[in-house]
Protein backbone atom coordinates (compact mmCIF):
# COMPACT_ATOMS: atom_id res chain seq x y z
CA UNK A 1 0.00 0.00 0.00
CA UNK A 2 1.15 3.50 -0.80
CA UNK A 3 -0.19 6.13 1.54
CA UNK A 4 0.28 9.82 0.91
CA UNK A 5 -0.67 12.15 3.74
CA UNK A 6 -0.93 15.91 3.58
CA UNK A 7 2.02 16.34 1.23
CA UNK A 8 3.17 19.87 0.48
CA UNK A 9 5.94 20.75 -1.94
CA UNK A 10 7.26 24.02 -3.31
CA UNK A 11 9.75 24.91 -6.00
CA UNK A 12 11.03 28.20 -4.60
CA UNK A 13 8.01 30.49 -4.22
CA UNK A 14 5.76 28.23 -6.25
CA UNK A 15 3.74 25.72 -4.24
CA UNK A 16 3.07 22.80 -6.59
CA UNK A 17 1.52 20.35 -4.10
CA UNK A 18 -0.86 21.87 -1.56
CA UNK A 19 -1.79 19.10 0.81
CA UNK A 20 -2.25 15.85 -1.08
CA UNK A 21 -3.93 12.84 0.55
CA UNK A 22 -4.10 9.63 -1.43
CA UNK A 23 -4.00 5.91 -0.69
CA UNK A 24 -3.28 3.26 -3.30
CA UNK A 25 -3.99 -0.38 -2.45
CA UNK A 26 -2.10 -3.34 -3.88
CA UNK A 27 -3.61 -4.45 -7.18
CA UNK A 28 -5.22 -1.10 -7.83
CA UNK A 29 -4.78 0.88 -11.04
CA UNK A 30 -4.96 4.63 -10.47
CA UNK A 31 -4.74 7.14 -13.27
CA UNK A 32 -3.96 10.77 -12.60
CA UNK A 33 -5.29 13.39 -14.95
CA UNK A 34 -5.31 17.15 -14.93
CA UNK A 35 -3.86 20.22 -16.61
CA UNK A 36 -0.11 20.56 -17.11
CA UNK A 37 1.58 22.01 -14.06
CA UNK A 38 -1.09 20.73 -11.70
CA UNK A 39 1.46 18.65 -9.74
CA UNK A 40 0.72 15.07 -10.83
CA UNK A 41 4.19 14.26 -12.21
CA UNK A 42 5.85 15.88 -9.22
CA UNK A 43 3.80 13.75 -6.83
CA UNK A 44 4.74 10.61 -8.76
CA UNK A 45 8.45 11.40 -8.40
CA UNK A 46 8.00 12.11 -4.69
CA UNK A 47 6.67 8.59 -4.15
CA UNK A 48 10.09 7.04 -4.88
CA UNK A 49 12.04 9.93 -3.40
CA UNK A 50 13.41 11.31 -6.67
CA UNK A 51 11.84 14.59 -5.55
CA UNK A 52 11.75 15.73 -1.95
CA UNK A 53 8.74 17.12 -0.12
CA UNK A 54 8.43 20.09 2.23
CA UNK A 55 5.97 18.52 4.65
CA UNK A 56 3.68 15.56 5.02
CA UNK A 57 4.33 11.82 4.83
CA UNK A 58 4.59 9.18 2.13
CA UNK A 59 4.68 5.50 3.12
CA UNK A 60 5.33 2.58 0.78
CA UNK A 61 4.40 -0.77 2.33
CA UNK A 62 4.78 0.86 5.72
CA UNK A 63 8.22 2.39 5.05
CA UNK A 64 8.42 6.16 5.28
CA UNK A 65 10.04 7.43 2.06
CA UNK A 66 11.57 10.51 3.66
CA UNK A 67 12.64 9.11 7.04
CA UNK A 68 16.40 9.66 7.46
CA UNK A 69 17.07 5.97 8.12
CA UNK A 70 15.20 4.73 5.05
CA UNK A 71 17.41 3.05 2.45
CA UNK A 72 15.99 4.68 -0.67
CA UNK A 73 18.03 2.44 -2.98
CA UNK A 74 16.30 -0.56 -1.43
CA UNK A 75 12.89 1.07 -1.41
CA UNK A 76 13.19 1.99 -5.08
CA UNK A 77 13.44 -1.68 -6.00
CA UNK A 78 9.76 -1.91 -5.05
CA UNK A 79 8.83 1.04 -7.25
CA UNK A 80 9.37 0.81 -10.97
CA UNK A 81 9.09 4.13 -12.77
CA UNK A 82 8.93 4.96 -16.46
CA UNK A 83 9.51 8.55 -17.57
CA UNK A 84 8.18 10.79 -20.28
CA UNK A 85 11.70 11.21 -21.69
CA UNK A 86 12.65 7.63 -22.49
CA UNK A 87 15.94 7.61 -20.55
CA UNK A 88 17.31 4.48 -22.15
CA UNK A 89 21.05 4.23 -21.50
CA UNK A 90 22.41 4.90 -25.00
CA UNK A 91 25.82 3.27 -24.49
CA UNK A 92 24.40 -0.15 -23.58
CA UNK A 93 22.54 -2.70 -25.65
CA UNK A 94 18.84 -3.13 -24.98
CA UNK A 95 19.53 -6.26 -22.94
CA UNK A 96 22.26 -4.61 -20.87
CA UNK A 97 19.91 -1.73 -20.13
CA UNK A 98 17.74 -4.29 -18.39
CA UNK A 99 20.49 -6.33 -16.72
CA UNK A 100 22.45 -3.37 -15.28
CA UNK A 101 20.44 -2.99 -12.08
CA UNK A 102 19.94 -6.76 -11.79
CA UNK A 103 23.71 -7.24 -11.81
CA UNK A 104 24.83 -4.19 -9.82
CA UNK A 105 21.96 -3.63 -7.39
CA UNK A 106 20.59 -7.15 -6.89
CA UNK A 107 24.03 -8.70 -7.62
CA UNK A 108 22.55 -11.55 -9.64
CA UNK A 109 24.88 -13.79 -11.65
CA UNK A 110 25.09 -12.91 -15.33
CA UNK A 111 23.17 -15.93 -16.59
CA UNK A 112 20.26 -15.30 -14.25
CA UNK A 113 20.16 -11.58 -15.07
CA UNK A 114 20.22 -12.35 -18.79
CA UNK A 115 17.36 -14.80 -18.40
CA UNK A 116 15.21 -12.29 -16.52
CA UNK A 117 16.04 -9.58 -19.05
CA UNK A 118 15.08 -11.76 -21.99
CA UNK A 119 11.82 -12.75 -20.32
CA UNK A 120 10.89 -9.11 -19.69
CA UNK A 121 11.94 -8.03 -23.18
CA UNK A 122 9.78 -10.79 -24.59
CA UNK A 123 6.90 -9.58 -22.45
CA UNK A 124 7.03 -6.11 -24.04
CA UNK A 125 7.72 -7.49 -27.52
CA UNK A 126 11.38 -6.42 -27.75
CA UNK A 127 13.22 -9.73 -27.54
CA UNK A 128 14.29 -9.45 -31.17
CA UNK A 129 15.99 -6.14 -30.33
CA UNK A 130 17.95 -7.45 -27.33
CA UNK A 131 21.35 -6.89 -28.90
CA UNK A 132 20.86 -3.53 -30.59
CA UNK A 133 21.54 -0.12 -29.05
CA UNK A 134 18.62 2.09 -28.01
CA UNK A 135 19.50 4.61 -30.71
CA UNK A 136 18.17 2.12 -33.25
CA UNK A 137 14.75 1.92 -31.53
CA UNK A 138 11.66 4.00 -32.16
CA UNK A 139 10.26 6.13 -29.36
CA UNK A 140 7.60 3.55 -28.64
CA UNK A 141 10.17 0.78 -28.47
CA UNK A 142 12.39 2.84 -26.18
CA UNK A 143 9.42 3.40 -23.91
CA UNK A 144 8.68 -0.32 -23.84
CA UNK A 145 12.35 -0.88 -23.00
CA UNK A 146 11.85 1.51 -20.08
CA UNK A 147 8.92 -0.62 -18.94
CA UNK A 148 10.89 -3.89 -19.28
CA UNK A 149 13.84 -2.37 -17.41
CA UNK A 150 11.59 -1.37 -14.52
CA UNK A 151 9.68 -4.67 -14.49
CA UNK A 152 12.90 -6.69 -14.33
CA UNK A 153 13.41 -5.56 -10.73
CA UNK A 154 10.08 -7.24 -9.82
CA UNK A 155 8.58 -4.08 -8.36
CA UNK A 156 5.39 -4.12 -6.30
CA UNK A 157 4.30 -0.89 -7.94
CA UNK A 158 4.72 0.62 -11.37
CA UNK A 159 4.69 4.40 -11.77
CA UNK A 160 4.13 5.85 -15.24
CA UNK A 161 4.97 9.50 -15.77
CA UNK A 162 3.25 10.67 -18.97
CA UNK A 163 4.93 7.87 -20.85
CA UNK A 164 3.13 8.53 -24.12
CA UNK A 165 3.39 12.34 -24.16
CA UNK A 166 6.60 12.47 -26.19
CA UNK A 167 5.51 9.81 -28.69
CA UNK A 168 4.30 10.15 -32.25
CA UNK A 169 0.57 9.42 -32.31
CA UNK A 170 0.98 6.15 -34.21
CA UNK A 171 3.36 4.84 -31.51
CA UNK A 172 1.10 5.63 -28.54
CA UNK A 173 -1.03 2.52 -29.07
CA UNK A 174 1.76 -0.02 -28.63
CA UNK A 175 2.84 1.49 -25.31
CA UNK A 176 -0.70 1.71 -23.99
CA UNK A 177 -1.26 -1.92 -25.02
CA UNK A 178 1.76 -2.95 -22.93
CA UNK A 179 0.35 -1.04 -19.96
CA UNK A 180 -3.06 -2.63 -20.43
CA UNK A 181 -1.43 -6.08 -20.36
CA UNK A 182 0.26 -5.16 -17.10
CA UNK A 183 -2.93 -4.00 -15.46
CA UNK A 184 -4.75 -7.15 -16.51
CA UNK A 185 -1.96 -9.17 -14.89
CA UNK A 186 -2.82 -7.48 -11.62
CA UNK A 187 0.13 -5.06 -11.38
CA UNK A 188 -0.42 -2.12 -9.07
CA UNK A 189 -0.08 0.95 -11.24
CA UNK A 190 -0.14 4.70 -10.91
CA UNK A 191 -0.19 6.39 -14.28
CA UNK A 192 -0.05 10.11 -14.95
CA UNK A 193 -1.52 10.47 -18.40
CA UNK A 194 -3.11 12.78 -20.93
CA UNK A 195 -4.69 9.82 -22.73
CA UNK A 196 -8.23 10.19 -21.42
CA UNK A 197 -9.61 7.13 -23.16
CA UNK A 198 -6.85 5.05 -21.61
CA UNK A 199 -7.28 6.71 -18.21
CA UNK A 200 -10.93 5.78 -18.24
CA UNK A 201 -10.61 2.22 -19.55
CA UNK A 202 -7.74 0.93 -17.50
CA UNK A 203 -8.34 2.63 -14.15
CA UNK A 204 -10.02 1.38 -11.01
CA UNK A 205 -9.87 4.96 -9.81
CA UNK A 206 -9.26 8.27 -11.52
CA UNK A 207 -7.73 11.21 -9.67
CA UNK A 208 -8.13 14.71 -11.06
CA UNK A 209 -5.39 17.19 -10.12
CA UNK A 210 -5.88 20.90 -10.36
CA UNK A 211 -3.55 23.63 -9.11
CA UNK A 212 -1.73 21.41 -6.62
CA UNK A 213 -4.74 19.73 -5.04
CA UNK A 214 -6.82 16.64 -5.79
CA UNK A 215 -9.95 18.37 -6.97
CA UNK A 216 -11.94 15.21 -7.55
CA UNK A 217 -11.52 11.45 -7.58
CA UNK A 218 -13.61 8.35 -7.96
CA UNK A 219 -14.28 5.42 -10.24
CA UNK A 220 -13.90 6.17 -13.96
CA UNK A 221 -17.63 6.30 -14.64
CA UNK A 222 -18.22 8.90 -11.91
CA UNK A 223 -15.28 11.06 -12.89
CA UNK A 224 -15.79 11.00 -16.62
CA UNK A 225 -19.57 10.81 -16.90
CA UNK A 226 -20.76 12.84 -13.92
CA UNK A 227 -18.03 15.28 -12.95
CA UNK A 228 -18.99 17.47 -10.02
CA UNK A 229 -16.48 20.31 -9.95
CA UNK A 230 -16.65 23.03 -12.61
CA UNK A 231 -12.88 22.70 -13.22
CA UNK A 232 -13.17 18.98 -14.05
CA UNK A 233 -16.19 19.65 -16.27
CA UNK A 234 -14.21 22.27 -18.12
CA UNK A 235 -11.09 20.03 -18.33
CA UNK A 236 -13.11 17.12 -19.73
CA UNK A 237 -14.87 19.34 -22.24
CA UNK A 238 -11.49 19.70 -24.00
CA UNK A 239 -10.82 15.96 -24.10
CA UNK A 240 -12.18 12.97 -25.88
CA UNK A 241 -12.82 9.77 -24.00
CA UNK B 1 81.92 24.70 -41.78
CA UNK B 2 79.27 22.13 -42.06
CA UNK B 3 78.13 19.49 -39.64
CA UNK B 4 78.50 15.83 -40.35
CA UNK B 5 75.77 13.73 -38.81
CA UNK B 6 77.11 10.64 -37.12
CA UNK B 7 74.37 8.34 -35.94
CA UNK B 8 76.72 5.57 -34.88
CA UNK B 9 76.80 6.89 -31.30
CA UNK B 10 73.02 6.85 -31.22
CA UNK B 11 73.03 3.18 -32.18
CA UNK B 12 75.53 2.50 -29.43
CA UNK B 13 73.16 4.20 -26.98
CA UNK B 14 70.14 2.27 -28.20
CA UNK B 15 69.74 0.03 -25.12
CA UNK B 16 69.72 3.08 -22.83
CA UNK B 17 67.37 4.98 -25.17
CA UNK B 18 64.96 2.05 -25.23
CA UNK B 19 64.89 1.79 -21.46
CA UNK B 20 64.44 5.58 -21.37
CA UNK B 21 61.46 5.23 -23.72
CA UNK B 22 60.03 2.59 -21.41
CA UNK B 23 60.36 5.00 -18.48
CA UNK B 24 58.63 7.78 -20.47
CA UNK B 25 55.78 5.57 -21.60
CA UNK B 26 55.16 3.89 -18.27
CA UNK B 27 55.16 7.24 -16.44
CA UNK B 28 52.71 8.61 -19.03
CA UNK B 29 50.37 5.63 -18.69
CA UNK B 30 50.51 5.55 -14.89
CA UNK B 31 49.90 9.28 -14.49
CA UNK B 32 47.09 9.15 -17.04
CA UNK B 33 45.33 6.31 -15.19
CA UNK B 34 45.68 8.07 -11.84
CA UNK B 35 44.76 11.41 -13.43
CA UNK B 36 41.52 10.01 -14.83
CA UNK B 37 40.58 8.32 -11.56
CA UNK B 38 41.08 11.63 -9.73
CA UNK B 39 39.47 13.74 -12.47
CA UNK B 40 36.10 11.96 -12.31
CA UNK B 41 35.26 12.91 -8.70
CA UNK B 42 36.92 16.31 -9.17
CA UNK B 43 34.65 17.04 -12.13
CA UNK B 44 31.54 15.96 -10.21
CA UNK B 45 32.58 18.11 -7.23
CA UNK B 46 33.43 21.10 -9.42
CA UNK B 47 30.12 20.86 -11.28
CA UNK B 48 28.09 20.39 -8.10
CA UNK B 49 26.61 22.79 -5.60
CA UNK B 50 28.24 21.48 -2.44
CA UNK B 51 30.73 24.23 -1.60
CA UNK B 52 32.78 22.05 0.76
CA UNK B 53 33.57 19.81 -2.23
CA UNK B 54 33.42 22.41 -4.97
CA UNK B 55 35.95 24.87 -3.51
CA UNK B 56 38.91 22.48 -3.16
CA UNK B 57 38.07 20.90 -6.51
CA UNK B 58 38.06 24.29 -8.24
CA UNK B 59 41.32 25.22 -6.49
CA UNK B 60 42.96 22.01 -7.71
CA UNK B 61 41.77 22.55 -11.27
CA UNK B 62 42.88 26.21 -11.36
CA UNK B 63 46.30 25.44 -9.87
CA UNK B 64 46.92 22.48 -12.18
CA UNK B 65 45.90 24.33 -15.34
CA UNK B 66 47.41 27.74 -14.66
CA UNK B 67 50.90 26.95 -13.42
CA UNK B 68 53.76 25.53 -15.52
CA UNK B 69 54.12 21.78 -15.42
CA UNK B 70 57.83 22.28 -14.69
CA UNK B 71 56.93 24.28 -11.58
CA UNK B 72 54.64 21.43 -10.51
CA UNK B 73 57.48 18.92 -10.92
CA UNK B 74 59.87 21.19 -8.99
CA UNK B 75 57.25 21.62 -6.29
CA UNK B 76 57.14 17.84 -5.79
CA UNK B 77 60.88 17.30 -6.00
CA UNK B 78 62.42 20.39 -4.37
CA UNK B 79 59.37 21.88 -2.67
CA UNK B 80 58.47 18.73 -0.74
CA UNK B 81 62.19 18.07 -0.30
CA UNK B 82 62.47 21.40 1.51
CA UNK B 83 59.97 20.20 4.12
CA UNK B 84 61.72 16.88 4.53
CA UNK B 85 59.76 14.72 2.10
CA UNK B 86 62.24 13.22 -0.32
CA UNK B 87 61.43 11.06 -3.31
CA UNK B 88 63.16 9.77 -6.43
CA UNK B 89 62.79 11.76 -9.65
CA UNK B 90 60.34 9.29 -11.19
CA UNK B 91 58.01 9.58 -8.20
CA UNK B 92 58.07 13.38 -8.35
CA UNK B 93 57.29 13.33 -12.09
CA UNK B 94 54.55 10.74 -11.58
CA UNK B 95 52.88 12.77 -8.82
CA UNK B 96 53.23 16.10 -10.64
CA UNK B 97 51.90 14.85 -13.97
CA UNK B 98 49.06 12.98 -12.25
CA UNK B 99 48.14 16.23 -10.49
CA UNK B 100 48.36 18.12 -13.78
CA UNK B 101 46.35 15.49 -15.68
CA UNK B 102 43.65 15.42 -13.00
CA UNK B 103 43.14 19.18 -13.35
CA UNK B 104 42.95 19.22 -17.13
CA UNK B 105 40.87 16.04 -17.37
CA UNK B 106 38.47 17.29 -14.67
CA UNK B 107 37.76 20.35 -16.80
CA UNK B 108 37.27 18.14 -19.87
CA UNK B 109 34.94 15.82 -17.93
CA UNK B 110 33.02 18.75 -16.46
CA UNK B 111 32.19 19.88 -19.97
CA UNK B 112 31.20 16.31 -20.80
CA UNK B 113 28.97 16.09 -17.73
CA UNK B 114 27.07 19.17 -18.87
CA UNK B 115 26.27 17.34 -22.08
CA UNK B 116 24.58 14.40 -20.31
CA UNK B 117 20.86 14.73 -19.70
CA UNK B 118 20.15 14.88 -15.95
CA UNK B 119 17.39 12.31 -16.52
CA UNK B 120 20.04 9.64 -17.14
CA UNK B 121 21.11 10.05 -13.52
CA UNK B 122 17.52 10.13 -12.33
CA UNK B 123 16.63 6.97 -14.24
CA UNK B 124 19.68 5.20 -12.76
CA UNK B 125 18.71 6.18 -9.23
CA UNK B 126 15.14 5.06 -9.85
CA UNK B 127 16.46 1.53 -10.48
CA UNK B 128 18.13 1.48 -7.07
CA UNK B 129 21.66 2.37 -8.21
CA UNK B 130 23.67 4.42 -5.71
CA UNK B 131 25.05 7.78 -6.93
CA UNK B 132 28.51 6.20 -7.28
CA UNK B 133 27.07 3.35 -9.39
CA UNK B 134 25.10 5.80 -11.53
CA UNK B 135 28.27 7.76 -12.30
CA UNK B 136 30.36 4.64 -12.78
CA UNK B 137 28.05 2.68 -15.09
CA UNK B 138 25.77 5.23 -16.72
CA UNK B 139 27.11 8.78 -16.65
CA UNK B 140 30.90 8.50 -17.06
CA UNK B 141 30.89 5.93 -19.86
CA UNK B 142 28.88 8.47 -21.84
CA UNK B 143 31.11 11.35 -20.73
CA UNK B 144 34.16 9.36 -21.79
CA UNK B 145 32.60 8.62 -25.16
CA UNK B 146 31.84 12.31 -25.72
CA UNK B 147 35.26 13.53 -24.58
CA UNK B 148 37.34 10.73 -26.12
CA UNK B 149 39.27 13.01 -28.49
CA UNK B 150 40.13 15.58 -25.82
CA UNK B 151 41.19 12.82 -23.45
CA UNK B 152 43.49 11.33 -26.13
CA UNK B 153 45.07 14.75 -26.66
CA UNK B 154 45.65 15.13 -22.96
CA UNK B 155 47.28 11.70 -22.84
CA UNK B 156 49.82 12.67 -25.52
CA UNK B 157 50.37 16.10 -24.02
CA UNK B 158 51.13 14.60 -20.63
CA UNK B 159 53.46 12.01 -22.18
CA UNK B 160 55.43 14.87 -23.76
CA UNK B 161 55.43 16.67 -20.41
CA UNK B 162 57.25 13.75 -18.77
CA UNK B 163 60.34 14.99 -20.70
CA UNK B 164 60.57 17.81 -18.14
CA UNK B 165 61.65 15.13 -15.69
CA UNK B 166 65.10 15.23 -17.31
CA UNK B 167 65.64 18.53 -15.48
CA UNK B 168 65.52 16.75 -12.11
CA UNK B 169 67.65 13.85 -13.31
CA UNK B 170 64.99 11.44 -14.54
CA UNK B 171 66.57 8.92 -16.90
CA UNK B 172 63.70 8.92 -19.38
CA UNK B 173 64.09 9.43 -23.15
CA UNK B 174 65.08 13.08 -22.69
CA UNK B 175 67.29 12.32 -19.71
CA UNK B 176 69.19 9.66 -21.65
CA UNK B 177 69.59 12.00 -24.64
CA UNK B 178 70.86 14.83 -22.44
CA UNK B 179 73.32 12.55 -20.73
CA UNK B 180 74.70 11.15 -23.99
CA UNK B 181 74.93 14.45 -25.85
CA UNK B 182 76.97 15.89 -23.03
CA UNK B 183 79.37 13.00 -23.21
CA UNK B 184 79.56 12.67 -27.01
CA UNK B 185 78.74 16.22 -28.21
CA UNK B 186 76.36 14.67 -30.75
CA UNK B 187 73.54 16.99 -29.74
CA UNK B 188 71.51 16.99 -32.96
CA UNK B 189 71.77 13.26 -33.45
CA UNK B 190 70.40 12.47 -30.02
CA UNK B 191 67.63 15.03 -30.05
CA UNK B 192 66.60 14.05 -33.58
CA UNK B 193 66.51 10.44 -32.47
CA UNK B 194 64.33 11.13 -29.45
CA UNK B 195 62.05 13.42 -31.49
CA UNK B 196 61.34 10.41 -33.67
CA UNK B 197 60.97 8.25 -30.57
CA UNK B 198 58.41 10.67 -29.05
CA UNK B 199 56.41 10.58 -32.28
CA UNK B 200 56.44 6.79 -32.16
CA UNK B 201 55.31 6.86 -28.51
CA UNK B 202 52.51 9.28 -29.37
CA UNK B 203 51.35 7.02 -32.19
CA UNK B 204 51.55 4.05 -29.85
CA UNK B 205 49.29 5.85 -27.39
CA UNK B 206 46.78 6.74 -30.11
CA UNK B 207 46.82 3.11 -31.21
CA UNK B 208 46.22 1.92 -27.65
CA UNK B 209 43.45 4.47 -27.13
CA UNK B 210 41.56 3.04 -30.10
CA UNK B 211 40.93 -0.07 -28.06
CA UNK B 212 39.46 1.98 -25.23
CA UNK B 213 37.17 3.83 -27.61
CA UNK B 214 33.56 3.10 -26.71
CA UNK B 215 32.18 0.81 -29.37
CA UNK B 216 35.56 -0.82 -30.03
CA UNK B 217 38.58 -0.21 -32.25
CA UNK B 218 36.55 0.01 -35.44
CA UNK B 219 33.89 2.40 -34.23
Amino acid sequence: MISIQNVHKSFGQLEVLKGIDLTIERGEVVTMIGPSGSGKSTLLQCINGLETINSGEIHVDGTSVFAPDTDLNKLRQKLGIVFQSYNAFPHMTVQRNVTLALRKVLRLPRAEADEIARRQLDRVGLLAKADVYPGALSGGQQQRLGIARALAMSPNYMLFDEVTSALDPQLVGEVLATMRDLSSEGMTMIAVTHEMKFAREVADRVVFFDKGVIAESGNPEEVFLSPKSPRLKEFLSHSQF
Amino acid sequence: MGYTFQFGVVLDALPDLLSGAAVSLSLAVASMVVGMLLAAPLAVAAAGRNLAAKTPARAWIELARNTPCLAQIYAMYYGLGAVGIFMPAWAAVFLAISFNNAGYLAEIFRGGLNGINANQFKASRSLGLTPAMAYRYVVFPQVFRNTYNSVSNQFIWSMLNTSLGALIGLYDLSGVAMDYQMRTFKTFEFFLAIAVAYIVLAKLIMFGMRFLKPGGANA
